[in-house]
């Protein structure tokens, strides 16, 4: 059973304005907003890749890129 | 495709506010047509004037910005000229149900095949946060800084009333709803409303203090319910999710082409 | 060959040019007196494949048929005085947007409500100044049915060249008046086909870039080129801006694009001016009666000649005042407190020359009111 798994937060520092619906509503607190007011993935390990960060973000700003790979 | 194929990135990051709902309904509604699979050249997206107006420059569709409260009536004109359009119309509350109401109610009776999105957040931004149409009794705005005396109504009612075929209402917090609803709104045959309670953190959150973007969200995700759950029986005040109406009814633009038909039969 | 022969009102007429002229789209709203067009369409139209629909208001109305042009369509609607107050907005939009439409003002007395079945021609400066901000703008009339039907086609063929909105100003007496039509074989007169892009899909497709001749090439909602139309000041793109070159060259070209082709632009007709010392110049209904006198007064050996506009925008300044340079006297006749009147002063050299026959009391104004101010001219009392 292939289940999708985190690769990589891609996040556009540009287009983020840091209103931080991201950052409070990820269920593993795995987002925060830095010093500039923009969101990092401070702790990606924890990331179930849910996607409503990607979803709900609105400024189209960050993208939750996942790989299958294989169970066991 | 993905989300970003459907966009004009040229133009982002966007004018909204940081925090506007706006956004999540425009995140949601490009996810609706990706699942869907509409090609760009296929879909007129009209709008009218205010802040939610501004989502068809954002997209790559044919993208008509007209007047405000009009938007329905210059996509009517789209619809009935070239029926094979997907024709989506996005509107704020004020837009749609103010200056636009009468457009609004005789839409939703003609039953042209559209897609009517309601963005409501209660309140003109882009004039800067005077009350609208539903904002709602008590409310604080820059035009009732005593508190609003004006009546709101319910946009679901209305729409059902005005005899719309599909009627639905979600919220920016429940952007998968906004998701699935929009997909079923467009594959519907008729005219379809989709009202999405979207916040605007910068005039009514800030005039009627309810915190953040973060907080205004969190208080839909608490207010509302989906239809005919034992939570709204349990709390009337609740605010319902879902879709109310969904059935078939004769669809004007196929209808005029029975008209065609008929007026060339007799015409030989 | 009698076929094409008809006994019919003006509103009859008008419908019969603007299907010659290729009209696929009506939207409109009942009101007298110009509901015989949205009737008589509403059966015609769809014989023809084309579309008709009745909007929930006026606004809609021209709303919908800018929409409707948007597609491809040749699109009109037609309305009469409170009517075109409320379309003012959908016209500044089409102005702004340069989308090809006719709006067809059926004249009645006004203002407001005012004699809904009497004639009248008090909308002329509406129809320039009506909506908000500086533009300029197309509107052309006729006095009788022959001549509707032609420059129905007219505005439709205006309409497409310069990529406008055209207003036609007929009136009461023309709509509702029955007389002979007779509609020209097809290809008697030109029609002006939608100027549409060469420039294939993929490649970047400019809808506000004028060509060398002024013209825009379109691309119909549904092609292959995807832009922004909008009514804010806008781009090539379409897309809106505030810059303030943009800005500059765009109210520049509303404007221009009008304005300097004014000689290609204008139509009117001329009667007996080579010797005539008094000059009438009318317009609508009330050029029928100005007609009237003229012939009967040549008859009579008065050197009377007369001028008839069918453009009234943009006024045709430098033929007013080559044709009336040499006339003691001028005479505009028409059905309102004086609008066109106050054009002609300004056109002409000597402005005191300048005199108004109207009628203000919703009746036709007649060959003996404009006798009588002649009289008047000729110092032989009132």
């Amino acid at each position: 059973m292939a289940r999708p798994t985190l690769k990589e937060h891609v996040i556009n520092r540009e287009w983020c304005k840091g209103c931080g619906i991201c950052v409070y509503f990820c269920p593993r607190d795995v987002l925060e907003l830095d010093g500039d007011d923009k969101v990092v993935a401070v702790r990606p390990k924890d990331c179930i890749c849910c996607m409503m960060c990607e979803q709900r973000c609105p400024d189209l700003a960050i993208e939750v890129i996942t790989e299958r790979k294989e169970d066991g | 495709m993905a989300v970003k194929d459907y966009i004009r990135e040229r133009f982002f990051p966007h004018m909204w506010c940081a925090g506007c709902g706006h956004g999540t309904v425009l995140n949601g509604m490009l996810q609706a047509i990706e699942a869907l699979g509409l090609s760009k050249n296929e879909i007129v997206m009209v709008s009218g004037i205010g802040c939610s107006s501004r989502i068809s420059g954002y997209v790559d569709f044919h993208t008509l910005h007209t007047i405000h409260g009009r938007a329905l009536a210059f996509a009517t004109g789209v619809k009935m000229s070239l029926p094979k359009l997907n024709v989506i119309v996005p509107m704020g509350d004020g837009d749609a149900l103010s200056i636009g109401g009468n457009h609004f109610i005789h839409a939703a009776r003609r039953n042209l095949d559209m897609t009517a999105l309601v963005m409501n957040n209660r309140i003109y931004g882009m004039t800067g946060g005077q009350f609208s149409p539903l904002s709602g009794l008590g409310v604080i705005a820059t035009t009732a800084p005593y508190s609003n005396i004006d009546h709101d109504f319910d946009v679901v009612e209305m729409a059902t009333a005005a005899g719309a075929t599909f009627v639905a209402r979600t919220t920016s917090y429940h952007v998968r709803q906004i998701k699935e609803i929009i997909k079923k709104a467009i594959l519907h045959k008729g005219f379809s409303v989709v009202e999405i309670l979207s916040q605007c953190p910068t005039y009514f959150g800030r005039k009627n203090k309810l915190g953040s973007a973060v907080d205004m969200m969190a208080a839909m995700k608490e207010n509302t319910t989906p239809i005919g759950s034992k939570a709204k029986k349990e709390n009337p005040d609740l605010i319902e999710r879902g879709i109310f109406v969904q059935k078939d009814l004769p669809v004007y633009n196929e209808e005029y082409d029975k008209i065609i038909k008929r007026a060339q039969a007799a015409g030989k | 060959m009698q076929d094409n022969v008809r006994f019919i009102q003006g509103n009859e007429a008008c419908m019969e040019g603007a299907l010659y002229a290729g009209l696929n789209f009506f939207a409109g709203y009942p009101i007298t007196p110009s509901s015989e067009i949205a009737e008589n369409l509403s059966f015609r139209l769809p014989r023809l494949g084309g579309k008709f629909i009745q909007m929930e208001d006026e606004i809609a109305s021209i709303c919908a048929i800018i929409g409707a042009s948007l597609t491809g369509s040749k699109a009109m609607t037609a309305t009469s005085g409170p009517g075109f107050s409320l379309m003012q907005e959908g016209l500044g939009y089409a102005v702004m947007a340069e989308i090809p439409c006719v709006i067809v003002n059926v004249m009645r007395g006004g203002p407001s409500t005012g004699l809904p079945t009497s004639g009248g021609q008090g909308d002329v400066m509406q129809a320039r100044w009506g909506t908000h901000g500086d533009h300029s703008i197309i509107a052309v009339t006729a006095s009788n049915h022959q001549d509707v039907f032609k420059m129905t086609v007219e505005a439709f063929n205006l309409a497409e060249t310069y990529r406008t909105p055209v207003i036609l100003l007929l009136d009461e007496t023309i709509g509702h008046m029955r007389e002979r039509l007779e509609i020209p074989e097809p290809g008697e007169i030109q029609v002006v086909q939608r100027l549409r892009t060469s420039v294939q899909g993929g490649v970047d497709y400019h809808p506000y870039l004028p060509r060398e001749d002024g013209r825009l090439p379109m691309s119909d909602f549904g092609g292959v080129h995807r832009y922004n139309v909008t009514g804010l000041y806008h781009d090539m793109w379409g897309f809106p801006t505030s810059s303030p070159e943009i800005v500059h060259g765009l109210i520049r070209h509303l404007v221009d694009k009008i304005e300097n082709n004014v000689g290609d632009i204008v139509r009117y007709k001329e009667f007996y001016l080579d010797d005539a010392d008094t000059i009438l110049i009318s317009y609508g209904s009330a050029a029928r009666s100005a007609r009237h006198v003229v012939k009967s007064l040549r008859a009579r050996n008065i050197r009377l000649g007369m001028i008839e506009l069918q453009t009234l925008w943009p006024f045709p300044y430098d033929m007013i005042r080559e044709k009336c340079k040499n006339a003691d006297h001028i005479v505009v006749v028409e059905m309102n407190i004086g609008q066109v009147v106050r054009m002609v002063k300004r056109a002409v050299d000597a402005p005191d020359r300048v005199v108004l026959a109207n009628r203000i009391d919703g009746r036709f104004i007649s060959d003996k009111d404009i006798k009588g101010i002649l009289r008047v001219i000729q110092g032989k009392g009132v």
